[in-house]
């Protein structure tokens, strides 16, 4: 049986994918929105950390599962090591509809003026690519406005002076502080810093027909309970449905790109549910299938028009991998700062993001999400008991006198960071895995302590009595669930996958929409801006379309 | 008296008990126990009440910890079984070999001498070769903490002991939690 010609698939229904696929069907195009996982719910996981978005020791809450993907990392030393998605050194994304949407803690920020030309900002560092983006902030604001007020953020962006220029305020009013956010807006103002409430992508007043928030201990790494954070799974992916226009099909794994007899791209071969191998054929096709495994089903699409893969001419695909270098320091107070008051992060400040003496770019510095009781055995300060009567004591006693600044180091792009596909290692459906090599760039490290520094001072001038730094950075590989990168967009067609708009050099009909694009990845969570550039390639789609435009 | 199911296992159930109570449960048809034997549990039980010991709090032993890492091992752990049992194993004959003595019947601070040199990675032997005696501590103390720390519904952290501990009221009941009604609900 065959499967209905539709004018467009999109696979992943991600932060990426979920906004395409709305922007695509509202235009009348038919569309098919492929999704790896199911729906998650907040009862599949309750509140258990051990399979919780942060702590997947026990397998991954919200996919993907243990039993059907694997991956490979290449060792520092040249081995290779097979890893599963429970593992930290899978960098797993979520595998769900709505992927990370539905378990993040949900930071909403537009990338800065300067993040959109580091080249020109800082000139070019040795070891790197890097390079300016082929927009410029300017042109993604209105797509930035549409994520903020169709998936819905709360904020006050007037307080944060760092800010990039912006037409309209957030939707929803800022989250009250906590007891320890408030010590640090104290203290970030007796030191002359900026702080500001995190704009967040969840309700802190009704919107939308979801309630407010509940200030739930257990939201960053969890579903919410009452539908307030505000992801893909519960605003565009329901409004594609409900046009008429947009199948959503579960549980389907895409493993390649159709290509004809001409060299065209004529949509993709999936395994669906019971993991029957089927064809789904249409006019045009996007990619939002995250970092890792959007270079993932282009380099497995190999045929003798695209003997390296689609898009790979070049040896791009799976380039300048990054995540962030979470850096910064913890400290223990006298008294208990912990009121139990979710998510945590409430507070940040700009002022260490860019412009810093020596160092290229910086990251916004917050207050930490709140760490569940087997996060927190590891937060031990240098030197003290890692089991025994000491840690439990110090998990008795300091669970709520612990606060923590950190925030994402804008890693320096590196070319041998990469993705591909290992010739030999296949999936439980038979398709090659992916492949991760490469290491950050030896600079990061400089970055992270200058940030890591700062972090340690506001803390003590909050009153943190013991104080201690947690240095990113690190020579490892960085990708993680901020991944970004792998599909770089850019003006030459010799040194980027895709062209400013998402299309892929060369190919008229096949386009990207999620962190594979980012050129950099800003010193910020990324997803506001994997969801702008949602709506810049699905507005482009759709608005071409309008104009009769078919990408043959 | 015809047989039945049900009266076959009251049956099977009072012969378990009192074997038991003479052998200790040797008979591994008879281990309470989905992937570990009795004598393994034994030693897993002091193994991990030197990670998380009783204080004025129960500590692993006592919050299940154990029955975590057996009931793991029996599922999402089973990648690790080989490694318990070879690790276990090892410890034992360590211990009886270099000293006449099980583990289990060291002194607290022996075993945990003993324990920081598997830390340390100090094992004389081949059987600890290529780092074995580091990599299995880490292993034992991650689950412990695993075990003690997280949900109860994987089998340890036995009525949410270490939550009690660490003044986390728990479950969580949705919302209501937020509220002090003895005071102002500031």
């Amino acid at each position: 049986m065959g499967n209905k010609h539709v004018n467009a698939i999109v696979v992943g229904a991600g932060a990426g994918g979920g906004i395409v696929a709305k922007e695509l069907s509202l235009t009348g195009l038919s569309v098919v929105l492929f999704e790896r996982g199911g729906w998650a719910t907040y009862d599949d996981t309750d509140t258990d950390e051990l399979r919780s978005q942060r702590t997947t020791v026990l397998g991954n809450g919200y996919g993907p599962d243990d039993l059907h993907y694997k991956r490979v990392v290449v060792n520092n030393d040249g081995s290779t090591t097979i890893v599963l998605p429970s593992e930290g050194s899978y960098n797993n994304i979520a595998a769900c509809v709505g992927s990370g949407t539905v378990s993040y803690g949900a930071m909403a920020w537009r990338f800065m003026q300067e993040d959109f030309k580091l080249k020109t900002t800082y000139g070019s560092i040795e070891g790197s690519t890097l390079e300016d983006w082929p927009l410029t902030y300017e042109d993604l604001e209105s797509c930035y406005e549409k994520a903020e007020w169709e998936i819905g953020v709360a904020g006050d962006a007037t307080q944060n002076p760092f800010g990039a220029p912006r037409k309209k305020p957030y939707p929803m009013p800022p989250f009250s502080h906590n007891r320890e956010a408030k010590l640090m807006v104290d203290a970030a103002k007796r030191l002359g810093y900026h702080p500001f409430p995190i704009p967040m992508l969840r309700n802190s007043i009704p919107y939308h027909g979801r309630p407010a928030c509940i200030r739930m201990r257990t939201c960053c790494g969890f579903a919410c309970p009452v539908n307030a954070k505000c992801g893909t799974h519960n605003t565009v992916i329901p409004i594609a449905i409900g046009s008429g226009n947009c199948e959503l099909r579960i549980n389907s794994v895409v493993s390649e790109i159709l290509v004809n007899d001409q060299g065209k791209i004529t949509g993709v071969t999936y395994f669906d549910e019971k993991n029957n191998k089927q064809n789904q054929t249409a006019d045009l096709v996007v990619i939002s299938a995250s970092a890792t495994e959007t270079a993932r089903l282009l380099l497995n699409s190999k045929s003798k028009f695209f003997p390296k893969g689609i898009g790979n001419e070049n040896d791009w695909v799976g380039r300048n991998l990054q995540g962030h270098a979470y850096t910064g320091a913890y400290g223990i107070f006298e008294e208990e700062v912990y009121d139990d008051f979710g998510p945590g992060a409430s507070v940040a400040i700009s002022d260490f993001n860019h412009h810093n003496p020596g160092i290229m770019g910086g990251g916004v510095l917050c207050n930490e999400f709140i760490r569940m009781p087997y996060l927190f055995t590891g937060v031990r300060p240098p030197g003290a008991a890692r089991w025994g009567k000491e840690h439990k004591t110090f998990q008795r006693l300091n669970f709520k006198r612990v606060a923590q600044a950190v925030g994402p180091y804008q890693e320096i792009p590196k070319f041998e960071s990469r993705v591909e596909v290992d010739p030999t290692v296949k999936d439980f459906r038979g398709i090659p895995v992916v492949r991760l090599s490469g290491s950050r760039h030896e600079k990061d490290i400089e970055g992270c302590r200058f940030m890591s520094e700062k972090a340690e001072l506001w803390l003590k001038e909050a009153g943190a009595v013991h104080t201690w730094q947690s240095v990113g950075g690190g020579k490892g590989l960085s990708g993680g669930q901020h991944q970004a990168g792998t599909c770089r967009m850019g003006n030459d067609p010799q040194t980027s996958v895709t062209d400013k708009y998402g299309r892929i050099h060369a190919v008229p009909n096949l386009f990207v929409a999620d962190g594979s694009l980012n050129v950099n990845n800003g010193g910020f969570n990324p997803v506001l801006t994997i969801m702008a550039l949602g709506f810049r390639v699905g507005g482009y789609i759709a608005g071409e379309w309008l104009k009769g435009n078919r990408f043959k | 008296m015809k047989l039945t199911r049900r009266r076959f296992i009251a049956l099977s159930v009072l012969a378990a008990g009192g074997t038991c109570l003479l052998n200790r449960c040797a008979n591994p048809a008879l281990s309470p126990w989905r992937f570990i034997t009795v004598g393994e549990s034994n030693l897993l039980d002091a193994l991990v009440e030197q990670i998380i010991p009783t204080d004025e709090w129960p500590g692993a032993r006592d919050a299940g910890v154990t029955n975590f890492i057996d009931n793991q091992l029996a599922g999402v752990y089973s990648r690790y079984q080989e490694t318990y049992r070879r690790g276990l194993r090892v410890i034992q004959e360590t211990c009886t070999t270099k000293f006449q003595k099980r583990f289990e019947e060291f002194s607290f601070e022996e075993q945990t001498q003993f324990l920081k040199i598997l830390e340390a990675g100090k094992m004389d032997g081949l059987q600890w070769g290529n780092g074995f005696d580091r990599h299995f501590f880490h292993l034992i103390r991650d689950h412990s903490m695993q075990g003690f720390y997280g949900s109860p519904r994987h089998g340890g952290n036995r009525n949410n002991v270490s939550y009690k501990m660490m003044k986390l009221d728990y479950p969580v009941i949705i919302g209501q939690n937020r509220y002090n009604l003895k005071s102002d609900g500031k």
